[in-house]
């Protein structure tokens, strides 16, 4: 056993991507375990691995973790990502909530039907723009501080990253109105971890395309 | 300000009702502001007391938090519901995920048309006895304590008899195939804290009704056309 944790996933983003990114920022090296199949899915299942018969799992310190909420929660509380006490908790906690329902909005995208994509993006954009966006510029103009929680690198940095590169795949100028954002968006690309994570060859993966969707489908057809 | 924590939501479940639970059950008294008008809603927006436009809203130790996996999540650390170490947060963290999956079929059940509330009973009823509920089956049978997560009375014990008394709701012979599940709902009900929450004149709320759906329709202006998951 390597002791490195192990990721058990589909070869593309999903619910798994923002794992990958908040191990990679603490730099901590993983390895990855592709579902193709929905045999190999069943298999994972009979075996007892999936808790509640579902992934994202995560092999890490013994446990056999799912929950993608729990795997990262843990992962930060261990690397330091998490605040140093409980109100900055709380602070991480509701801004990485906050943007888990707009990454939530990307993650169904690819799944939508053709009719109803151009809807779905404009609703990602309406919510980004107006909604998610100007909250973090407003923290950040607000304390002038690099980071968004008690000056100091945390997990809600990691996931804001994550988001604004995810929406400006879709809407390119969607920063455009953000100034705070766009200067945020260089400094995270900066910080050594994150800066690797970007680099081709990282664990970091494409945005779905038709063959994930597809993928998707016949690994967890019921 | 009174100090007591202060809930602002509708007069009745949906997201805030795991919110209650928990403070009740860590014996907290707790104030709460229900929305009525799309008046009081658009003041609280204007006001910027709701950092993503949203309800639930607690205002808690000076902070106006929203979201309620955070809100839960520091009530459940600050009155020490949240188990020892890392470790016991994470299986906390884990079985309460699983719970609020379970719940998440049954929230949006009011919104629905009548066919389609009966499609998701039977959807609800299935995910429970194939998916959720043999889990905690197991988990309480393996140790044989009297709590999910290391022999102490945590947020995931709280969360678990909530969803469980929330599907018997649908289907009350629901637990017959469960008895550490029937032996843990009676159990953690006669938990003192507990025991008060359940009875009449608490703050636990009834099974959503019309009224409650009309109302949140009104304030939000959503949920019309709601399908099931």
């Amino acid at each position: 056993m390597s002791g490195k944790p192990r990721l058990t996933y589909l070869n593309g983003r999903g619910r798994m991507e923002s794992i990958r990114w908040l191990l990679a920022a603490a730099g901590v090296e993983f390895d990855e375990v592709y579902l193709e199949t929905k045999e190999e899915y069943d298999k994972l299942i009979k075996d007892g691995f999936l808790l509640f018969q579902q992934v994202p799992l995560v092999e890490i310190d013994g446990m056999k973790m799912v929950q993608t909420r729990a795997i990262m929660s843990y992962i930060a509380g261990k690397y330091n990502l998490h605040g140093k006490d409980l109100k900055e908790r709380a602070l991480i906690d509701m801004y990485v909530e906050g943007i888990s329902d707009l990454m939530q909005m990307i993650l169904m995208f690819p799944f939508s039907p053709p009719d109803a994509k151009e809807k779905n993006l404009e609703s990602i954009k309406e919510r980004a723009t107006n909604r998610y966006f100007p909250v973090f510029e407003k923290v950040l103009k607000q304390h002038g501080q690099d980071f968004l929680v008690g000056n100091k690198f945390s997990w809600a940095d990691v996931q804001l990253m994550e988001a604004i590169l995810a929406v400006e795949e879709k809407l390119p100028t969607v920063l455009s109105g953000f100034p705070q954002l766009q200067v945020f968006k260089t400094k995270m690309s900066n910080v050594p971890t994150i800066k690797k994570f970007l680099q081709p060859g990282s664990p970091r993966k494409p945005p779905p395309d038709a063959h994930y969707v597809e993928t998707v489908l016949k690994v967890f057809k019921k | 300000m009174s100090g007591k924590p202060k809930l602002y939501y509708f007069d009745g479940r949906g997201k805030m009702e795991s919110v209650r639970w928990l403070l009740a059950a860590a014996g907290v008294e707790f104030e709460e502001e229900f929305l009525e008008t799309r008046d009081q809603y658009e003041k609280l927006l204007q006001g910027g007391s709701l950092l993503f436009q949203q309800v639930p809203m607690v205002e808690i130790d000076g902070m106006r938090m929203v979201q309620t996996r955070a809100i839960l999540s520091y009530i459940a650390a600050k009155y020490n519901l949240y188990g020892k170490d890392l470790e016991e947060r994470a299986l906390i963290d884990m079985y309460v995920g699983g719970t609020d999956d379970l719940m998440g079929f049954i929230l949006m059940f009011p919104f629905l048309s009548a066919e389609d509330k009966e499609k998701q009973r039977a959807v609800i009823v299935q995910k429970a006895t194939s998916r959720y509920f043999p889990v905690y089956e197991k988990v309480l049978k393996d140790h044989g304590q009297d709590f999910l997560v290391g022999n102490n009375f945590s947020w995931a014990d709280v969360h678990l008899l909530e969803a469980i008394l929330m599907v018997e709701e649908k289907k009350s012979d629901v637990l017959s195939g469960f008895p550490q599940l029937q032996a843990f709902k009676a159990r953690i009900s006669s938990i003192p804290t507990i025991k008060k929450f359940l009875e009449p004149g608490s703050q636990r709320k009834p099974v959503p009704d019309d009224k409650y759906v009309e109302t949140v329709r009104r304030v939000l202006r959503m949920y019309y056309d709601v399908k099931a998951n």
